[in-house]
């Protein structure tokens, strides 16, 4: 039943199986669709958005939303472009990015996705929240500046290393990535360096230590290629 | 630490009895743990993870979610003013700064004893009567600053919530219209009889024959959906009825609760018996929490009659009953889904959608969400027949519709009409005079115009879920969206990033133009960003927080353009106002303290 499905995706025929969403499908063609939260080794979770497209005239996460016969795609248009480009803005003014100073610059997809949409400044007013660093664990470094609310990292734990080190609390603007430990410190949890949860972060919240710099800026995986040309951004090790 | 953490196992063990130690009923865990403390014991959270074998990060996480839960001491006394603009329109800023400055607390902060915390919250469904407030929870209306300065009496003496005077908590009814609901006088099983009579399959071709649909707001079929979810196959089949009743300016569920529970539970009833449910629950709003032991008392005086329980009415095969879950503040949680995810214990983030409810609700079971005043109608259809009820009203919109109307007229209330009624009549009614404006369905639905006001109550017209709030020429009709963007912005799930940045954004900007610093920039990107939230958000709120903004850019104008002070771009970061932490920790308030300033 599967063999004959296909749909359009800004005028190319993109075949697609069952259970396939949009952006695996795309993928599988070898189509880049602009995101963050969805990584193909996890449950799409839908967050970001900015894997919308316009399906059959109806705005839609591509990552949650599973394609129908001959359904006709929109993706690259100047018209979502833009709104990607905005909801780009609102990620960097919500933390704070300073990516000329940060340890994941080139490796990063939320850098590399903006450069990609060819985002020229934040536009929106800053935020300038005040979210710690956490320091306590021997190997990794946490810092929240940088969270995007993905929850790749809460997943992975959970999916893959059968732990609980990460989970989302608050609400709204509040929204926080916290850690399983009374003292809200990652030293105090079971995390290691060698869980899923570890290299899943596609900004540099998660970081090891003592590597930094390693890979010189400009030998790093989105300064050799665009994120587009990157058939599965998960990035080179530091 | 084994000893401290026993200290917490005599109030927990018995909490987690009661709650079978279930997990799928942390939250109900959650509100009761914090009764015991005022708030959520960090010993407390590490007893509930092993005892209920979740993770601590996932139990701080569903707690941090919800705006009545505290993981920090929040006072003895937590005082919440109602923050809705109708409690606004009423005086509540005024008597909140003045109970802050006679208590010597700041908005928000935990007096230094640990005794106080002001603060405000979302609309407690108090605005025929407030301005109101909420004490540990339990609702105070009416306020005036002589209320409010006993109030401060019995905190300064330190007098348990207990023991203030039962008048302070008494709560109206104002039912000012019934029609067939509110004048029916409803005979407990009368409904559960006539279905017996009848036969299931004939009773649901009744409900679909009266044309019912979903009181909530989206006016979904009730027979389509009742038909879908008896159709899907599950373990277990769930009704729910959703008394989350959040949208600013709604209160007829509060009334009919308190009134016609017996009504609303026995169309639960049928409803279960419809769709082979054999649980069912009733999910409050935590600022309803007053009405839980009346609440209790009728579910079990309906289990004495075998209205509710095993072989009810005699028939074997017949057995349901009915829990009743609390919310803890959060709107967000009167989206279906999210309500089904509260319902489970989480955070109430709003599912992606398909598969709905019907099929994969409650556990991933069969699942039925309906409004408090869509079951009382199913009873009284299951009573009198869909011909009869769908000869009321209009073609499209079958039957009668509650509306709380509150705001500028002499008689806020509740307001029964068949469906079809038209604004004016309303106003009529309610004694509204000098109409500016009517805001209809809460925030998230519509704003009119005198020009509008023939329109009609109806789902080809005019939908809702019944707030009616009415505002007369004097007010500026910018602090009322203003105020709604507010509530949107604090009740985005975070979830999603356009919703959960994009109201923030939203109501800063709106507070730009508020202070002056506002050019026709920021009103050109006001409106941008409302298409954004509109297009790419998550669930309905973050579609419907553009509405009262959009409504009122285009319904009244001049009000923004007022505020439009400059002709070019002037930003948002105001140096001066930065300097104020400064003035206050020097105790300077001299104009050399002040930046010279070209614009005043």
């Amino acid at each position: 039943m599967s063999q004959n499905n296909t749909f359009t995706l800004d005028g190319k025929t993109v075949p697609f199986t069952d259970g396939q969403t949009i952006i695996q499908a795309a993928m599988a063609a070898g189509v880049y669709i602009p995101h963050l939260c969805f990584n193909p080794e996890f449950k799409p979770h839908g967050s970001c958005k900015l894997c919308t497209v316009k399906a059959n005239g109806r705005q839609t996460s591509s990552c949650t939303q599973h394609p129908l016969p001959d359904m006709r795609v929109e993706s690259d248009t100047p018209e979502i472009n833009d709104e990607r480009r905005a909801l780009l803005q609102m990620l960097f003014v919500e933390g704070n990015h300073f990516c000329p100073s940060c340890e994941k610059s080139g490796n990063c997809q939320l850098q590399a996705t903006a450069y990609e949409l060819k985002m020229m400044s934040p536009h929106f007013d800053q935020f300038f929240p005040d979210r710690p660093l956490d320091a306590s664990h021997p190997e990794y470094l946490l810092d929240y500046n940088r969270c995007i609310l993905c929850s790749l990292c809460v997943r992975a734990s959970i999916d893959v290393d059968g732990k609980n080190v990460f989970a989302l609390s608050g609400r709204g603007i509040k929204s926080h990535l916290i850690v399983n430990a009374k003292s809200g410190r990652l030293a105090d949890t079971d995390f290691s360096g060698d869980d899923k949860a570890a290299h899943v972060c596609p900004v540099g919240v998660i970081l090891k230590k003592r590597v930094g710099f390693a890979t010189p800026i400009g030998q790093r995986t989105f300064d050799e290629q665009p994120i587009s040309a990157t058939p599965h951004p998960t990035v080179k090790g530091a | 630490m084994v000893s401290q953490i026993n200290t917490h196992a005599g109030y927990l063990d018995t909490i987690l009895d009661r709650r079978q130690h279930n997990a799928h009923n942390l939250l109900q865990i959650l509100i009761e743990a914090q009764e015991h403390y005022g708030y959520i014991h960090p010993d407390a959270l590490d007893y509930l993870s092993e005892h209920l074998q979740l993770p601590r990060a996932r139990i701080e996480g569903v707690a941090g979610f919800y705006s009545f839960l505290h993981l920090r001491p929040a006072g003895v006394y937590r005082v919440l003013f109602s923050d809705n603009i109708i409690d606004r329109m009423a005086g509540s800023l005024d008597l909140m700064a003045g109970m802050c400055s006679q208590l010597w607390v700041e908005p928000g902060k935990v007096s230094e004893d640990g005794q106080l915390c002001i603060s405000t919250t979302s609309c407690t469904g108090m605005c025929d009567q407030g301005p109101a407030m909420l004490v540990n929870n339990l609702a105070i209306n009416r306020l005036d600053a002589s209320r409010v300065n006993a109030i401060c009496e019995l905190i300064r003496e330190q007098v348990p919530v207990t023991a203030w005077p039962v008048s302070f908590f008494s709560i109206e009814d104002n039912i000012r219209r019934r029609d067939i609901l509110l004048e029916s006088h409803f005979i407990s099983g009368s409904a559960l009889n006539a279905l017996i009579q009848r036969g299931t399959q004939q009773t649901l071709q009744e409900i679909k024959t009266s044309r019912l649909r979903g009181r909530g707001g989206a006016g979904f079929s009730t027979g389509a959906k009742w038909e879908l979810c008896r159709a899907a196959t599950g373990d277990q089949h769930y009704v729910v009825c959703n008394a989350d009743e959040g949208e600013p300016g709604t209160f007829k569920d509060r009334v009919l609760l308190n009134n016609f529970a017996d009504m609303v539970f026995e169309g639960m009833t049928l409803c279960a018996r419809i769709v082979g449910a054999a649980k069912g629950f009733l999910y409050l709003r935590g600022e309803y929490r007053y009405l839980l032991d009346h609440l209790q008392a009728v579910l079990q005086h309906r289990r004495q009659l075998n209205l509710l329980g095993e072989a009810i009415l005699g028939l074997d095969d017949f057995n349901f009953d009915i829990e009743i879950h609390l919310g803890a503040g959060a709107y967000i949680c009167g989206e279906e889904s999210a309500l089904i995810e509260s319902m489970e214990g989480k955070r109430g983030t709003p599912r992606n959608r398909p598969p709905f409810p019907v099929t994969n609700g409650y556990l991933d079971q069969p699942t039925v969400v309906n409004n408090v005043e869509t079951f009382a109608a199913a009873s009284l259809i299951g009573l009198r027949g869909g011909d009869w009820y769908a000869q009321i009203g209009t073609d499209t919109s079958s039957g009668t519709k509650i509306l709380s109307v509150s705001g500028d007229c002499e008689r806020p209330g509740l307001y029964e009409y068949p469906f079809g009624v038209s604004v004016c009549q309303v106003l009529s009614d309610c004694g509204a005079q000098d109409t500016q404006a009517v805001q209809i369905s809460g925030p998230s639905g519509m704003c009119i115009a005198p020009d509008e006001f023939s329109r009609r109550i109806a789902f080809d017209d005019i939908p809702t879920a019944g707030a009616f709030m009415v505002f007369n020429r004097s007010r500026d009709m910018f602090e009322v969206a203003r105020n709604f963007v507010h509530f949107f912005a604090h009740e985005s799930c975070g979830f999603c990033t356009p919703c959960r940045v994009g109201t923030s954004l939203l109501s800063n900007m709106m507070d730009k133009l508020s202070h002056g610093h506002g050019s026709p920039y920021d009103f050109a990107e006001i409106e941008k960003l409302n298409v954004l939230l509109q297009s790419t958000s998550h669930c309905g709120l973050g579609h419907s927080a553009c509405n009262p903004v959009l409504d009122t850019i285009a319904r009244f104008r001049p009000a923004y353009e007022k505020r439009l002070a400059h002709k070019e771009f002037v930003p948002a970061f105001d140096l001066d106002h930065a300097l104020s932490q400064a003035r206050q920790m020097t105790g300077r308030d001299d104009t050399g303290a002040h930046l010279e300033r070209s614009d005043v």
